[in-house]
C-alpha cells in the first residue's frame, strides 16, 4: 500500500519541468477567473452599470437619434471595460493585502508574475463579457446596425482595452489596503468616466472640462471606440501609445510600491 | 556540528528593526532535517519576524538567512517549503478541491489530491466552497495546502488556533506522521501542551533574541519547580510565609504550593496538619519553565535599562 519508503525525497525536488511551471500560471488564471466569476457581488454591478445607463440613455430616452446610440454604445462600452480593471485589481488587490493572502502566495512557490497574469486574464475575460452584453443590447434593443469587423474591433476594445484600467487600479490598490479601496476607486472611476465623455458628449459640456479630458485614459480608449463604430475617422495610433504608456507607467510604479512595502 | 549543510533553514546572527523597535537582535537559529522545532516565546518576542525572514518575506538588517543553503527568496528553496499563516484569508468562492489543485501545481512533485485531503482529514470538504467552512474547518484546510507540495520543511505559524480538541488531535497526528517521512517542521504556538508532546527541539524567544534552546526536558529541568497539592486545615498566608515556598494558592477547595523543595515541604505540611488529604505532587510542566525562564529574561531587562538609566 505504501510504495514509497520513510525520509525519501526525490532529488529532483525543486526543479520543475517548462511544462509543469506552465501548467502554475494555467492554474492561476483559471483559479482566478473561477472565483470571479463566481462572485455575483463582483459580476453584477460591472455588468449592470453600463448595460442599464445605455438602456436609458441609448434607448429609452433617445427618440430616434440613430448616431446618438451609436456613439453611446461605444462610449458606455469604454465605461464597461474600466471597471474590471479598476475593480478586479484595485479592490482585490487592496483587500488581499489586507487578508494576508498576498503574504501566503509570496511565500509559497508560485511562479514570478503569475499573480498579475491571473488578475490580467481575469480582468480581461470579465470586460469581454461586459462588452458582449454591450453589443447585444447595441444590435437588438438599439437597432444600431454594425459590420462585423466593427463588432470584431470592439470585442477586442472589450479585451485589450481594460489593461490600462487593470494598471491603474492595481496602483490605487498599493495606496490603500481593506475594505476602503472600493470607495476610492468609484471616485476614481465615476468622475473619470464623466470627465471623459462617456455619458455625455464632450461638446455638451463646459470647455475647460473638455479641455483636460485628455489627462483621462478613459478619453483616449473613446476616441479608439468611435473609430471603430465608425463615428470618426482621427487616426488612433497616437492613442494607442497613449494607453499603452499609462499601463507601462503605471505597473512600474505599482510594482516598485508593492516590491517595498508589499 | 551545525554547518549550515545539515540545516535546512537557519539564521546566522541576524538582527532585524522596524523603526525603533528592534525585533531581533542577532539571533542564531538552525532547523535540523526532519525534526520538530517548537519557537516559543510571549508576544513580540520575534518568533513572527524569524519566521517572515525565513520565508523570505522581509530581508535582515544584518546577519545571514539561509533555507537550504540558498536565499529564501530563491523559487528553487522555496519549492521544498510548505506554509501555513497565522491569518490568510483564502477566496471564498473557490472549494477546497480547487485550492488544492492550486497550490499543488506550485510544486515540482507534488502528493495526490486524495493523499493530501486524507492526511488533513479533509476528504469530506473538498467540493465545498472555502467560504462557508468553519474557522476550525478553513484551519485543516490551510493545513493541506501546506503539505500538499511534499514540502521538506513545513512552517506552521499558531496552527491549532480556533480549532476544538478532536481536530488538534488530528492534526498533531499529520504532524507526526509528517515528521516521520523526514519533513522538517517549524512550529510556533502558544498551547505549551502542543509543544510539549510534539516537539524534539525548542526555542524559546524573548526580546528579539533565543534565551533557551534545547529538547523539552531540557527545558524542564532548568527550572526546578515542582507542585503541591492537597486539601487541608492550613491557610495560603500561613504556607506562604514557609521559607522554600515560592508560591501558595486555594483552588477549587484545594491548596497549591509551588516550591523548589518538595520533600521538606511535604514533610513540613504533614506535621503542621495530621487531617491533611490527597496529597500530590508534581514536576512542573514545561508551562511553569516558560513563565520562569521567560520572567527571568524580563527581569535581567528591566536590570539593563536601569543600569542604563
Amino acid at each position: 500500500m505504501n510504495m514509497s519508503t520513510t525520509s525519501t525525497f526525490p532529488q529532483t525536488d525543486g526543479v520543475m519541468t517548462p511544462r509543469r511551471v506552465a501548467g502554475a500560471y494555467l492554474a492561476e488564471i483559471r483559479s482566478e477567473c473561477l472565483r470571479y466569476l463566481r462572485n455575483p457581488g463582483f459580476m453584477l454591478p460591472l455588468m449592470l452599470f453600463p448595460a442599464v445607463f445605455y438602456l436609458m440613455f441609448g434607448v429609452l430616452m433617445n427618440h430616434g437619434h440613430a448616431d446618438a446610440a451609436r456613439y453611446l454604445l461605444a462610449s458606455y462600452g469604454v465605461f464597461g471595460v474600466m471597471g474590471p480593471g479598476l475593480f478586479g485589481f484595485g479592490a482585490s488587490l487592496a483587500l488581499e493585502r489586507d487578508g494576508g493572502l498576498l503574504t501566503l502566495k509570496r511565500a509559497l512557490p508560485m511562479p514570478p508574475g503569475a499573480y498579475l497574469l491571473g488578475k490580467m486574464a481575469m480582468a480581461m475575460v470579465v470586460s469581454g463579457l461586459v462588452m458582449v452584453l454591450m453589443l447585444l443590447l447595441g444590435v437588438f434593443a438599439a437597432h444600431v446596425p454594425l459590420s462585423g469587423a466593427q463588432i470584431l474591433g470592439l470585442l477586442a476594445l472589450g479585451v485589450f482595452g481594460v489593461l490600462p484600467f487593470c494598471a491603474l487600479g492595481m496602483f490605487v490598490g498599493t495606496l490603500i489596503k481593506g475594505q476602503g479601496a472600493p470607495g476610492l476607486l468609484n471616485l476614481v472611476y465615476l468622475p473619470m468616466a464623466f470627465l471623459s465623455g462617456l455619458w455625455f458628449p464632450l461638446s455638451a459640456m463646459p470647455s475647460w472640462l473638455a479641455a483636460i479630458a485628455p489627462v483621462w485614459p478613459s478619453y483616449h480608449l473613446n476616441i479608439i471606440a468611435q473609430r471603430v463604430v465608425g463615428l470618426s475617422d482621427a487616426p488612433v495610433l497616437a492613442h494607442v501609445w497613449i494607453l499603452l504608456g499609462v499601463a507601462v507607467g503605471l505597473l512600474w510604479l505599482a510594482s516598485r510600491r508593492l516590491r517595498r512595502h508589499g | 556540528m551545525n554547518t549550515s549543510a545539515s540545516c535546512v533553514a537557519a539564521l546566522r546572527g541576524v538582527c532585524k528593526r522596524y523603526g525603533r523597535v528592534e525585533a531581533l537582535r542577532g539571533i542564531d537559529l538552525d532547523v535540523r532535517p526532519g525534526e520538530l522545532l517548537a519557537a516559543l516565546g510571549p508576544n513580540g518576542a520575534g518568533k513572527s519576524t524569524s519566521i517572515a525572514l525565513l520565508l523570505g518575506l522581509i530581508r535582515p538588517d544584518a546577519g545571514r538567512v539561509e533555507l537550504f543553503g540558498m536565499d529564501p527568496q530563491r523559487i528553487e528553496a522555496r519549492r521544498r517549503i510548505g506554509v501555513m499563516l497565522q491569518s490568510a484569508v483564502l477566496p471564498p468562492t473557490l472549494r477546497v478541491r480547487e485550492l488544492l489543485r492550486l497550490t499543488a501545481s506550485y510544486y515540482a512533485n507534488p502528493r495526490s489530491l486524495a493523499d493530501s485531503a486524507t492526511l488533513a482529514g479533509i476528504e469530506d470538504l473538498l467540493e465545498r466552497p472555502y467560504g462557508k467552512l468553519s474557522g476550525g474547518q478553513q484551519r485543516r484546510v490551510q493545513f493541506a495546502l501546506a503539505l500538499c507540495g511534499r514540502p521538506r520543511l513545513l512552517f506552521l505559524d499558531e496552527p491549532t488556533v480556533g480549532m476544538d480538541i478532536e481536530a488538534r488531535q488530528r492534526l498533531w497526528s499529520a504532524m507526526r506522521a509528517l515528521v516521520d517521512e523526514g519533513c522538517a517542521v517549524v512550529l510556533t504556538t502558544h498551547y505549551l501542551e502542543e509543544a510539549e508532546a510534539l516537539a524534539d527541539r525548542v526555542s524559546v524567544m524573548a526580546r528579539g533574541r533565543v534565551i533557551h534552546e534545547g529538547t523539552v526536558d531540557d527545558l524542564r529541568a532548568r527550572v526546578d519547580v515542582r507542585r503541591i497539592r492537597c486539601v487541608t486545615a492550613l491557610t495560603c498566608e500561613q504556607v506562604r510565609a514557609w521559607p522554600q515556598v515560592s508560591d501558595a494558592q486555594l483552588h477549587e477547595g484545594r491548596l497549591q504550593i509551588a516550591t523548589v523543595d518538595a520533600e521538606d515541604v511535604v514533610r513540613r505540611l504533614l506535621s503542621a496538619d495530621a487531617d491533611l488529604a490527597q496529597l500530590e505532587v508534581q514536576r512542573a510542566g514545561l508551562a511553569e519553565a516558560f513563565t520562569e525562564l521567560t520572567r527571568d529574561a524580563e527581569a535581567a531587562h528591566a536590570e539593563t535599562e536601569r543600569e542604563v538609566a
